[in-house]
């Protein structure tokens, strides 16, 4: 084995053009001297882009979360939570393992006792996460940006409230980033639990079955939770009723949302009754992320229209050549039991078996959390967050400070409140706003310095390998193994035409490359073409009908892609990190869903 | 009876035809296709050989001493004394039996011991392949035989102090298949022991080029679960092993360029071949080993099965991956607590 190392933060080389990037992220977030002890890895599966200011937040609020949860509410033994780090605008993280043995024995029976209560009570728990995600995302939908007129309203004189309008800019914007963070407490307050429980019943499968990949052991567990195929299952739904009302001839290729909503109002009742059954699937299921939730320009159906009336040709299309697109649920469940049922059978001993059961019962029981809490929080919970905060921007760039709404995103969020305060001051004072002068030549050049580093390829890790990375539980933080770090040391080995990512779906496939950067070009995308892109999300779903194989720069096995491509029966990549960047539309390439590699035939 | 056809064998019959031949029998009575043939049964090695007074004289050799003099006197003996005829008679007999004049057919050894290390010497050696003719089939039964008198066979059973009364040996008649592809497969992993994955080996022409190493298989591993093919490894694959267009034997010759690098069984002979093995494990109850034969009209053909042992004597002394817990949840707080599973 090579003892190679990665690359010291302290290497870093600057990028020609980013000067002065450190000032878009806060002072902790900085790699130190003593930082070139530690590993640290590119966490590219949720940060695979350069970080505007303002979505700096998507990392520092859930590693504020994830740590306590770990590290303060449950005790987990073998390791405290994850410190991050930003250079050149990609996020760096590092796991804090406890290695010390008394110190695990001193944290285990505390683990035992707070651990054991959420498994103990899981279902009552699971009830009520659900009732107070419900409660947050109503929080976050009825946070008002207040509209600044010349007096305020007769009602905050006579209802007595006591406080001007003004006052409400900070503290609303304040409350979203409030409920952006407890949203991010209850993201993982269950989550890392439900991993254990995977992860657990994984690691026995491995040793059980050597030869097992990934998916299998997924495919035992994976619920028929609906959750996140909704938003594709609603629009299939939509196809039909479009057939079945015969208004189905209006939705085509490249047509603009708004004209085919307004032909359908011409419809007289059939049009009508399929906008209603519009606007009742919209809320929630369009409030689902093109994107994986952690960047503000990743928009939802809700917010772009134009992603699912792209796909709603295509299903009327399949729907009046008599296919069925409802999700086979029952044959999944079946295909799920059977699975699990001969593995069990292969078992070598009784009490193996019953092991397994027990292992296999409880992912079963704390699965439907882990499926569905990404609908909750990253996509419903999160794009009505960004929506709020550029209405915020809406308030900037209409008093002036900002050009326009989404230049808030190049503000951090401590900088917006500064911004709000310019606001709050030149109404209160009669003055003008002093922010134009300021924000708009810093939210220029950081426009530069973000389409400089956009050209940089960060190393997958820096620093020397840790000893501890077999723990479980990191692990299960980490997402990687020595076998990931041992690939990336080899990764000079590959030459430049290949890629290499997760096995996430079986098969070899060879075709014509079409990288798309974001889903809304799913419209070019031809029959029998390989999708290339930067990570898919349940927006993507229509893509699948078409391609004959997936690779995505971002995700693993367990990813929307993997999932949906294991269905579709297509080989998938994913996790390559750098397939949009090595690949282009035209080229000839062969996905090994097997190995996990791609290769471009040149 | 000297002569037994495979129809008439079955896995207890290892004590007359040797574990090959029952085998055979056995997979037959399966309902999985095995090339025609028959056993010249121990019955027939005690009439013919029984009587040389062999036995004498290998107890009466110095298991020190040199042996390779001694020993090819010995074969010698066998491979020249003349076959009593009701022997020879019921070979022929067989022999024409299976159908065209001159059929090709392997002649191997079968032995009867239940011991792998005397088995795994008979192996390879006492295979002659594209046998044709009777005259040729007496010639190779003889020296089937004659092989117990081997340098490496007589020796073992010296130090193991054997008894040589009784000594004896089955032989297997078969008709050849002249195997567009052949390999062999195991109903789990060689490698790691994983019950959940038949793993094949295949390669082009007949099985003698995989089983003797010559030639880097094909390798692939498929979940008995679900028929996916987990691993999928195409080789180079430099030499096969042909009949020799002589006539008789078999020769080793470059695989033709076209068909180096492709795979030399398709997917769906690959999902037969796993299909073949699950069902010959199930009838066994327990892994095994396999060889295998592809014709070229994509016919498929089992020669052998034999139980898997080494993982099953690992199995054995193995602790289990985990054993129940008192709640379900405290295999979770164990490991991620830092225990091991299983302890």
């Amino acid at each position: 084995m090579t003892t190679r190392s990665f690359p010291l933060p302290s290497q870093i080389a600057d990028v020609p053009g980013a000067e002065g990037w450190e000032q878009m992220y806060p002072y902790f977030t900085r790699f130190q001297p003593e930082d070139d002890q530690r590993f640290w890895f590119y966490n590219s599966m949720h940060f695979p882009e350069v970080i505007p200011a303002f979505d700096g937040v998507t990392s520092e609020i859930p590693y504020t979360a994830i740590g306590a949860n770990l590290a303060r509410l449950f005790s987990f033994p073998t390791t405290l939570g994850i410190e991050y780090r930003i250079v050149n605008g990609r996020v760096y993280i590092t796991a804090n393992p406890v290695l010390d043995p008394e110190e695990i024995e001193r944290r285990l029976p505390h683990f035992q006792e707070r651990a054991g209560y959420y498994y103990a009570n899981w279902d009552r728990l699971y009830g009520e996460w659900q009732q107070r995600m419900d409660a947050l995302i109503a929080e976050i939908e009825a946070v008002e940006v207040p509209v600044l007129g010349d007096l305020d309203d007769i009602s905050v004189v006579t209802s007595g409230r006591g406080y001007a309008t003004n006052h409400l800019l900070r503290e609303n914007f304040h409350r979203c980033i409030d409920l952006y963070s407890k949203m991010w407490h209850y993201h993982t307050e269950m989550l890392q639990l439900g991993y254990g429980a995977y992860v657990v019943f994984f690691e026995f499968c491995k040793q059980a079955f050597p030869e097992m990949g990934d998916q299998m052991v997924a495919r035992m567990v994976a619920g028929m939770d609906v959750t996140m195929y909704r938003p594709d299952d609603e629009l299939k739904k939509l196809a039909a009723l479009a057939v079945e009302l015969d208004v189905a001839d209006l939705f085509v290729e490249g047509a603009d949302p708004a004209k085919v909503l307004s032909s359908l109002g011409e419809r007289g009742g059939n049009g009508q009754r399929w906008l209603a059954a519009f606007e009742e699937a919209k809320d929630p299921w369009f409030h689902v992320s093109v994107g994986d939730g952690f960047y503000h320009h990743h928009l939802s159906w809700a917010d772009d229209l134009t992603v699912p009336f792209a796909a709603l040709p295509r299903y009327v299309e399949q729907i009046r050549a008599g296919e069925d697109l409802t999700r086979p649920t029952e044959r999944l469940a079946e295909e799920r039991d059977r699975i699990a049922d001969e593995h069990r059978a292969l078992l070598g001993s009784e009490e193996e078996k019953a092991a397994f059961d027990q292992m296999l019962g409880l992912c079963r029981q704390v699965f439907p959390y882990i499926e569905s809490h990404k609908f909750y929080c990253e996509h419903w919970f999160t794009t009505r967050f960004f929506q709020k905060i550029r209405a915020f921007g809406q308030l900037l760039a209409s008093r002036g400070v900002l050009r326009e709404a989404d230049d808030v995103f190049h503000l951090r969020s401590v900088e917006v409140e500064d911004a709000l305060v310019d606001v709050m001051l030149a109404w209160a004072g009669g003055g003008t706003e002093l922010g134009a002068r300021h924000w708009q030549p810093i939210v220029a050049r950081r426009k530069e310095i973000l389409e400089a580093l956009a050209q940089w390829s960060p190393p997958p890790a820096l620093g020397p390998v840790p000893p501890a990375l077999n723990d479980p539980a990191v692990k299960m933080l980490w997402g990687i193994t020595d076998d990931t770090v041992q690939t990336w040391l080899g990764d000079e080995s590959l030459d430049e035409n290949t890629v290499r990512g997760y096995a996430a779906s079986p098969g070899v496939v060879e075709g014509v490359a079409r990288v798309l950067m974001n889903v809304n070009d799913i419209g070019s995308i031809r029959e029998g073409e390989i999708l290339v892109c930067p990570v898919t999300a349940p927006s993507w779903g229509p893509v699948f009908g078409k391609i004959a194989a997936a690779v995505s720069d971002i995700g693993g096995t367990m990813s929307h892609a993997a999932i949906v491509a294991r269905e579709y029966g297509m080989p998938a990549v994913v996790g390559t990190g750098q397939a949009t960047a090595k690949i282009q539309t035209g080229d000839r390439v062969r996905v090994d869903g097997d190995r996990g590699i791609v290769t471009v035939l040149r | 009876m000297t002569v037994l056809p495979f129809a008439e064998l079955g896995r207890d019959d290892v004590p007359a035809a040797g574990g090959k031949g029952a085998s055979l029998g056995e997979l037959l009575r399966a309902g999985i296709r095995v090339p025609d043939g028959f056993v010249v049964t121990t019955t027939a090695f005690r009439t013919a050989v029984g009587g040389l007074g062999l036995a004498e004289r290998v107890s009466a050799l110095d298991p020190d001493g040199d042996l390779a003099g001694p020993c090819a006197e010995l074969r010698a003996v066998v491979e020249t004394a003349p076959l009593p005829d009701d022997v020879a008679a019921a070979i022929t007999a067989a022999y024409e039996a299976l159908g065209e004049p001159d059929l090709p057919v392997a002649v191997r050894s079968s032995a009867t011991s239940e011991d792998s290390a005397e088995a795994s010497f008979a192996g390879l050696q006492d295979t002659y392949l594209w046998v044709r003719g009777a005259d040729a089939v007496l010639e190779a039964v003889r020296r089937c035989w004659a092989s117990l008198y081997s340098v490496e066979s007589v020796s073992y059973r010296l130090r193991r102090a054997l008894a040589e009364d009784d000594l004896a040996m089955a032989v297997v008649v078969q008709r050849m298949v002249d195997s567009r592809s052949s390999g062999v497969m195991f109903t789990r992993s060689p490698l790691n022991g994983d019950r959940s994955v038949v793993c094949v080996d295949a390669s082009w022409g007949l099985g003698s080029a995989v089983v003797s190493g010559e030639v880097t298989p094909d390798s692939f591993v498929v979940s008995k679960v679900t028929g996916e093919v987990a691993k999928r490894f195409i080789a180079t694959k430099c030499t096969w092993h042909r009949p020799d267009p002589r006539g008789s034997g078999v020769i080793d010759r470059d695989v033709p360029g076209e068909l180096q690098d492709i795979p030399s069984i398709s997917a769906e002979e690959l999902a037969a071949l796993v299909a073949t093995a699950r069902a010959v494990e199930a009838h066994y109850g327990s892994p095994q080993d396999i060889e295998w034969a592809i014709d070229d009209s994509g016919e498929l053909f089992l020669l052998q099965s034999r139980p898997e042992t080494v993982w099953a004597e690992k199995d054995a002394a193995a602790a289990p991956v985990a054993t129940p817990a008192a709640r379900p949840f405290d295999h979770v707080l164990n490991v991620l607590g830092g225990k091991k599973q299983g302890a």
